[in-house]
């Protein structure tokens, strides 16, 4: 039947996967192996696979839920229910800057403003030469050394404004220093 | 006997005592002493103490542990898990715990777990803690090479295996069936209770949720007795507690001090009093989910009950300080927005009235708020309030805005009055 | 029973019950969104909230959610408290923050949950005057629309999807008023019951595709209580029709079938009816088109000479009634193919077996083990996957009780059972889409899968099985655990089905009989039959007059030709042989709904109703013959079958219902199923028009301002007007279910005696068959085939749910998820062929060509063959194919006319290359 040729059929669509890596293969299998049920590394799979990839993408998130046989729907409802699982790409390094009440009293707002400024990004933004994103973190637990920020997995207490103008300046001339 | 058994090992300069130096210190003596004593008569001893739970909710420990079925025709599988997601605002004292001394919790592990009969326990830890992650993966590391972790602990032929697990960031895993879901690799919406977790948790097997510093306190009653840990603290409390203040003081910090002890002590004494320019307007007593006290509340003892009597709790018992020179609306709306992105969604009252009453306190700072925001915010307090919502994070974040409502009246008037925040 | 009181009214209520559910029941109006009386209470709506009093002294009370609260004896409790009201409203309020001002444009706008509840929780004034959350939506594919912004996020689709129907593709994700129910990526939804969705949806997030492609308001759609033509279960559907074309079909609760679900099948099939493929008017063997009186004329003239007629399990009983009435039960012939008449035999023998009862889909559902032989139940009787789905949890339900949790606390219920399941054990060829929930699978060739089932019957009897050389260790294994399985079970079931054979028939009749002695009492024993009349249909013949029997009649001296009502000889036989049996004769009148190859070669074509056109009575795989009522006037052109056969008493259904039950031992109790004059008014009617029908005036305008008489139905308890007893007062010809303040399908529990239980008044329904033999078991099964040859594979027929069944695959919705006819084999035997998904596969020496479908669970040495639709697509025939056949890959791309495979969804298929797109 000629009209066949113009019905557009449905398509159970699967987007690609990738292949893990050695790597992060054998640290998703020591987690597994710590666990009565495989399925409850998800999580920690997704972590695995953020450092070593930076973030997570969709192809990882496929090779994931292949090899926990997680659906990868639910695999998906894990990654975007956390705050520190990053479904699109970050920098290479993450400023984790707290905003929560201890360090808003401490005058973080002001803080955050001289890194925005500074590096030219908001919340969620990523620094044009992609070494900084910028997200807000509740408490991080280390409210006497207010206002606090981690970059990457380093904590930096007692902010302020002209501490931020050296540590991103520094960094900047790190870079450019770096780049020539 | 130290009156400080949490942080007596602490010493932030050097970094956290090795196992030989720990138990040289006197530490693994108390759970090296339940190796000759049933569970039961653990389970009594630390019902004896009145050990009440410090990770917010004050419930006594022993008659949690008491509600795990035992014997034959139970099941067999049970979990202990520690809850180490420490995220309430303005609370800081696990990680202060974990990052100094590792071994003190992982002995009052061994102790929680013998006495509830569970073979395997998780840490579920905060994601950011990656120092506390890195103490407590070499703590359990030495103490299985040691053999307190592992098979037929101290002879008794009970074994006991640690999981340390980090979590990615989320404030409702505080919450321990939210927890429990986490740790199973799902999204963590909190359970229905009952069942309770001591009946169904983990995998749907018994177990019992510990904060931290409730299992940092096993080891000393369990080494030291029950008289000596009654006699630490005053008031109906027992034993010690970690205090905490933050805000505009001139000595920040965390300190381990007996129950009873006043809240004007702990501001004034040990936080140094108020920076050189600020005054105190009001506190909250412990953590952001607690209802404000002011300074006339400050000669109050810290204690569950006497802090309960003004209408607050003292919950995590770190206090947050709001200065004269802070505006409290910007404060509670700092909370709020806390609340509103850390609710996980799933019942009604928290998911649509958190962020409702965010966005009413961002337009009153800008100047954008009516009497009618203000109104509604006075609704929210009982449509959020406790019984309405499926946990407790929405009921935690009107304590803050139902007292602060209050409390700051007239503060909330001058924004509409002024058409902007008379603070900045 | 326990008493509570309820502002100040005591009633009594069900202990193990939650409050809501027990409120519902005494036909309380309180407000709900996420629990569902078949899934239970998660308390994350706080809609549900009343006042709860400590005693009769305690006037403050406590708020409690009424789903989260369990019934106790004595409790005081207030639904109209201010208190209570208030919050309630105030749920409403935060729901409504973000939810569009939509409804005039919203397809669920009329018979939305959301717009009832608002309205009774007395909220009426938007305060919120911030930013709403808006959301990107996803095409989910030809069946369901997907509108997030309307999302109240009560997680009922999830619930629904997932952990009551066992999908994989859809869930919650982001988190606090940001969460999103939604795939990973747009795409089609995989489940067989996502339509479902468009009615566990409160809202109008979900809702159904193609009827907003021709969208009527529910209360401008005519309905009536029809049943499904999908399968052999015989769910209860309610159709809306408009302006003389069907729009939808939504459940229509049966508490013993259906409850409240459709498979997609049975949702999306029906569409079929306003498809080209129907017949719309008489034609003669020159292909022109006759009135129809002259096609009457031309029939009257036909039947003057001597006719065989071959019936159909796809046609009503009357209509099979009438063609034996009119040409002699010695001249009326099977429509089953041989192979399935003889599978029909054993069927029937079993519902008329006293060791066995055949389970409802609800006692389906309380089933403690289960084994399956051979059937693949998905695809052929979709609705019984879903109840086996619920079956597996009756283990859960032993250990909530166990730990004290109630039935209704449904996730507490799920978290402490984990993966523990009651026994389902499938013995099938290949993944089965049952096998995520299966406790036990024995995955091998049909032969070996019967050897395997002959061995459990032995050792039922207590016997040691005797193993052919060469049969592994997992297959004897496999017969020790169902054995153990079986033997522990309270209530056991086994399953088979005519697409599994008749040799797996017998078996499961020799397994369950032998539990049967076994437990001194009936075993429950399910025989799928393949069509939605296959068990009516064979009621009414005669044993010997097979199909077979029939060609062989067509080459006599003493027969001039053939009547086929509703049936496709090519799909009953080899072609050849229907090409030959054709050809021997000059008459060959075919009286069908559709257009099929059997048609093509008809001397007189009549056009038949559909369900909507007429009423017609169907039974099910049990037995249960029911009666689906007429939706719509019949056009001219069309009649139902038996008025074309015009046989005495063919003047109404009714009335030749009445005449089989007189004529016909079987059938004697036949006339129960019309509504009883008891519930008839004499002079009214029930209308089929809701009463807020609006344009009726209206609806012709274009041609005439006059509103026209509307048609009168003097057949039907039912007229085609909104003039009538409203519903609320009989059940029994509830076309769709409405109650004050209750718009949406949520009203059903205003019908029913209690929430789950029956309707208020009776079916229209009737068991035919009594029970009152012992038969002997059938003789023990051995392998008739000798060692294959090993360069071929044992070629196996299977069945897809959207294509397989003749009326569905030609509804546009269902077209576009079916695929080409395909084989299929695993990867090492694709290694061996060279071949990959997509390609070309030769049967060798047949000329037959496939597309190849790689999947990894089909067993070595076999092929599965799915035959495809003579609708639409490549199709073969199936009888066509040889037993065994070499492959090989052929070096050309796909026809360009297929549908292709990617639309299929199996669990095993291994996709070696992606599949870009498939606009064919």
């Amino acid at each position: 039947m000629s009209e066949n040729k113009l019905m557009k059929n449905s398509v159970i669509t699967t987007s690609l996967s990738r292949e893990l890596t050695a790597a992060e293969i054998s640290e998703i299998e020591h987690e597994i192996s710590l666990y009565p049920d495989k399925r409850a590394v998800g999580l920690e799979a997704l972590k695995i696979v953020q450092r070593h990839q930076g973030w997570v993408s969709d192809e990882s998130m496929r090779a994931i839920s292949n090899y926990l046989d997680i659906p990868v729907a639910d695999l998906e409802g894990v990654a975007t229910f956390f705050n520190l699982i990053y479904r699109r790409p970050v920098g290479k390094k993450v400023i984790l800057f707290c905003d929560s009440v201890s360090c808003w009293v401490m005058g973080c707002d002001r803080i955050k403003q001289k890194i925005t400024d500074q590096l030219g990004i908001d919340y969620g933004e990523t620094t044009s030469d992609g070494e900084y994103t910028l997200i807000p973190v509740p408490c991080l637990g280390d409210c006497d050394k207010a206002p606090v920020m981690m970059i990457g997995e380093e904590m930096h207490r007692h902010l302020d404004e002209e501490g931020i103008e050296s540590l991103f300046r520094n960094a900047a001339v790190n870079k450019s220093g770096g780049d020539s | 006997m130290s009156d400080r058994p949490l942080t007596k090992n602490i010493d932030l300069a050097r970094g956290p005592l090795s196992l030989r130096d720990y138990e040289a210190a006197g530490g693994y003596r108390g759970a090296k002493s339940v190796a000759g004593l049933h569970p039961n008569e653990v389970l009594e001893r630390v019902k004896e103490s009145g050990l009440k739970g410090r990770g917010g909710a004050g419930f006594p420990t022993g008659l949690k542990w008491s509600f795990v079925p035992q014997g034959p025709e139970s099941e067999q599988q049970k979990y202990l898990v520690v809850n180490a997601d420490e995220m309430e605002p303005g609370t800081f004292k696990d990680r202060l715990l974990m990052e100094g001394d590792p071994h003190l919790l992982i002995e009052g592990m061994i102790i929680a777990a013998y006495t509830i009969g569970a073979n395997k326990a998780f840490i579920f830890l905060r994601g950011e803690y990656v120092l506390a992650e890195k103490r407590l993966a070499r703590a359990i590391a030495e103490a299985k090479e040691a053999g307190h972790l592992g098979t037929n602990l101290f002879g008794t032929g009970y074994d006991l295996d640690i999981v340390l697990h980090t979590s990615a960031g989320r404030y409702i895993c505080g919450e321990e069936t939210a927890l429990l879901n986490a740790l199973e690799g799902k999204r963590a919406n909190p359970r229905a209770k009952p069942p309770f977790p001591q009946v169904s948790g983990l995998w749907g097997k018994p177990t019992i949720v510990n904060n931290v510093e409730t299992l940092c306190n096993l080891p000393g009653i369990l080494a030291n007795g029950v008289e000596w840990y009654q006699s630490l603290g005053s008031g109906g409390d027992y034993g010690t507690k970690m205090f905490g203040v933050s805000g505009r003081v001139k000595k920040p910090g965390c300190w381990e001090l007996p129950f009873g002890v006043s809240i004007r002590e702990v501001i004034e004494g040990h936080a140094g009093g108020m920076q050189e320019g600020y005054s105190l307007k009001a506190f909250l007593p412990g953590g952001g989910s607690t209802d404000f006290l002011t300074p006339e509340h400050l000669d109050t003892p810290l204690t569950y009950s006497a802090i309960g009597e003004l209408g607050s709790r003292l919950a995590t018992g770190t206090m947050i300080l709001l200065d004269d020179k802070t505006c409290p609306v910007g404060m509670i709306g700092n909370l709020m927005r806390f609340f509103a992105h850390e609710s996980c969604g799933f019942c009604t009252p928290c998911r649509d009235g958190l962020p409702w009453v965010d966005a009413i306190f961002r337009d009153l700072e800008c100047g954008k708020g009516s009497a009618k925001d203000i109104a509604i915010l006075h609704d929210h307090v009982g449509y959020m309030g406790p019984g309405k919502t499926f946990c407790a994070l929405a009921p935690g974040a009107t304590a803050p805005l139902g007292s602060g409502l209050k409390l700051f009246a007239e503060e909330f008037e001058q924004h509409l009055v002024h058409g902007a925040c008379p603070y900045l | 029973m326990a008493k509570i009181t309820v502002d100040g009214q005591c009633y009594e209520v069900d202990p193990a019950n939650n409050l809501l559910q027990e409120c519902l029941s005494q036909g309380l109006d309180l407000p709900y969104f996420c629990w569902h009386p078949c899934m239970g209470s998660v308390g994350a709506c706080r809609q549900c909230a009343v006042k709860q009093y400590r005693d009769e002294d305690d006037k403050t009370g406590t708020l409690v959610m009424a789903c989260m609260t369990p019934v106790t004896d004595g409790a005081i409790l207030s639904i109209e408290d201010d208190q209570a009201k208030a919050f309630r409203a105030g749920v409403i309020e935060g729901l409504m923050t973000s939810h569009p001002h939509d409804c005039p444009v919203c397809e669920e706008g009329g018979e939305c949950h959301l717009q009832d509840m608002t309205l009774m929780s007395g909220h009426n004034y938007r305060r919120f005057d911030k930013r709403k959350v808006t959301h990107r939506n996803q095409d989910l594919g030809p069946f369901l629309n997907h509108e997030m912004n309307r999302c109240i996020t009560c997680y009922r689709c999830v619930r629904f999807y997932n952990d009551y129907a066992g999908g994989k593709d859809l869930s919650a994700q982001a988190s606090h008023h940001h969460t999103y129910f939604g795939r990973f990526e747009a795409g089609t939804l995989e489940s067989e019951f996502s339509g479902n969705l468009a009615e566990v949806c409160p809202t109008g997030v979900f809702t159904d595709k193609p009827f907003s492609e021709h969208y009527a308001r529910k209360w401008d759609l005519e309905a009536a209580p029809a049943v499904c033509t999908g399968c052999a279960i015989g769910c209860n559907t309610s159709p809306g029709e408009r302006y003389g074309s069907l729009r939808r079909i939504v459940n229509r609760y049966h508490s013993d079938i259906n409850g409240y679900f459709l498979c997609d099948r049975g949702r999306f099939g029906a569409h079929y009816v306003n498809s080209d493929f129907r017949l719309r008017s008489a034609k003669d063997s020159s292909g022109m088109t006759l009135s129809s009186e002259e096609a009457s004329i031309a029939f009257a003239r036909d039947t003057q000479k001597r006719l065989i007629g071959i019936g159909s399990p796809r046609a009503s009983v009357e209509a099979n009634f009438a063609l034996r009435r009119l040409v002699g039960e010695d001249n009326f012939y099977a429509g089953f193919s041989d192979s399935d008449y003889e599978a029909m035999q054993v069927l029937l023998n079993s519902l008329q077996d006293q060791d066995f009862n055949c389970p409802s889909l609800k006692q389906v559902e309380s089933a403690d083990a289960v084994l399956i032989i051979g059937e693949d139940v998905t695809n052929t009787a979709p609705r019984m996957a879903l109840s086996l789905r619920q079956s597996v949890r009756v283990a859960a339900y032993e250990l909530a009780d166990k730990a004290r949790i109630p039935q209704w606390q449904d996730a507490a219920v799920r978290e402490i059972a984990q993966e523990t399941r009651s026994p389902l054990c499938i013995f099938a060829t290949g993944a089965t889409r049952l096998d995520d929930v299966a406790t036990l699978r024995l995955n091998a060739s049909r032969e070996d899968l019967l050897e395997a089932a002959e061995a459990l019957f032995v050792r039922l009897s207590g016997d040691s099985p005797h193993y052919r050389e060469g049969v592994t260790g997992r297959t004897m294994q496999a017969v020790e655990e169902t054995y153990a399985a079986l033997l522990a079970a309270k209530k056991p079931l086994i399953i088979s089905g005519v697409h599994a054979g008749v040799e797996a028939m017998r078996l499961a009749s020799n397994i369950a009989k032998r539990l049967a002695k076994i437990r001194e009492s009936s075993c429950d024993l399910v025989l799928l039959a393949a069509e939605h009349n296959s068990v009516g249909h064979a009621l009414l013949l005669e044993e010997k007059n097979s199909l077979g029997s029939a060609f062989n009649r067509l080459k006599d001296e003493g027969c001039d030709g053939l009547i086929v009502i509703e049936n496709d000889l090519y799909n009953r036989a080899p072609t050849s042989i229907v090409q030959a049996a054709l050809k021997s004769v000059d008459t060959c009148i075919v009286i069908d709904q559709i257009e099929t190859p059997t048609a093509r070669h008809a001397s007189l074509v009549l056009p038949s109703t559909s369900f909507v056109e007429s009423a017609n009575v169907l039974v099910n795989y049990e037995g249960r013959a029911q009666l689906s009522f007429q939706l719509s006037p019949c056009p001219e052109s069309l009649k139902p079958v038996e008025r074309w056969l015009n046989v005495e008493g063919s003047e109404s259904t009714e009335s030749l219902i009445r005449r089989c039950s007189t004529e016909l031992a079987p059938f004697s109790e036949l006339d129960k199923c019309l509504p009883h004059p008891s519930s008839v008014v004499p002079g009214a009617k029930f209308p089929r028009m809701s009463h807020r029908a609006s344009g009726r005036t209206a609806m012709n305008a274009d041609r005439n301002v006059h509103e026209g008489k509307q048609t009168l139905d003097d057949n039907s308890v039912m007229s085609f007007s909104m003039e009538g007893i409203q519903p609320l007062r009989d059940a029994t010809v509830l076309g769709s279910s409405w109650a004050p303040q209750w718009n949406s399908n949520q009203s059903i529990s205003k019908f029913q005696n209690e929430v789950n239980g029956a309707l208020k008044q009776r079916n229209s329904e009737i068991h035919l068959i009594t029970r009152n033999s012992h038969l002997d078991y059938y003789p023990s099964y051995s392998r008739t085939e000798g060692q294959s040859d090993e360069h071929k594979y044992l070629l196996q027929a299977v069945q897809q749910i959207f294509g397989s069944d003749e009326l569905s695959a030609r509804s546009k919705p269902v077209q576009s998820r079916m695929s080409d006819c395909y084989i299929a084999f695993n990867v090492e035997s694709a290694k061996q062929l060279g071949a990959t998904t997509g390609d070309s596969i030769e049967l060798q020496d047949t000329g037959v060509e496939l597309t190849l479908v790689v999947r990894a669970d089909v067993p070595d040495g076999v092929a599965l063959v799915y035959p495809g639709s003579s609708a639409t697509g490549l199709s073969v025939n199936r009888f066509d194919l040889p037993k065994a056949a070499q492959l090989s890959r052929l070096d050309k791309a796909n026809s360009e006319y297929g549908l292709g495979v990617s639309s299929l969804v199996v669990d095993d298929r291994v996709d070696v290359e992606v599949t870009t797109g498939a606009i064919l």
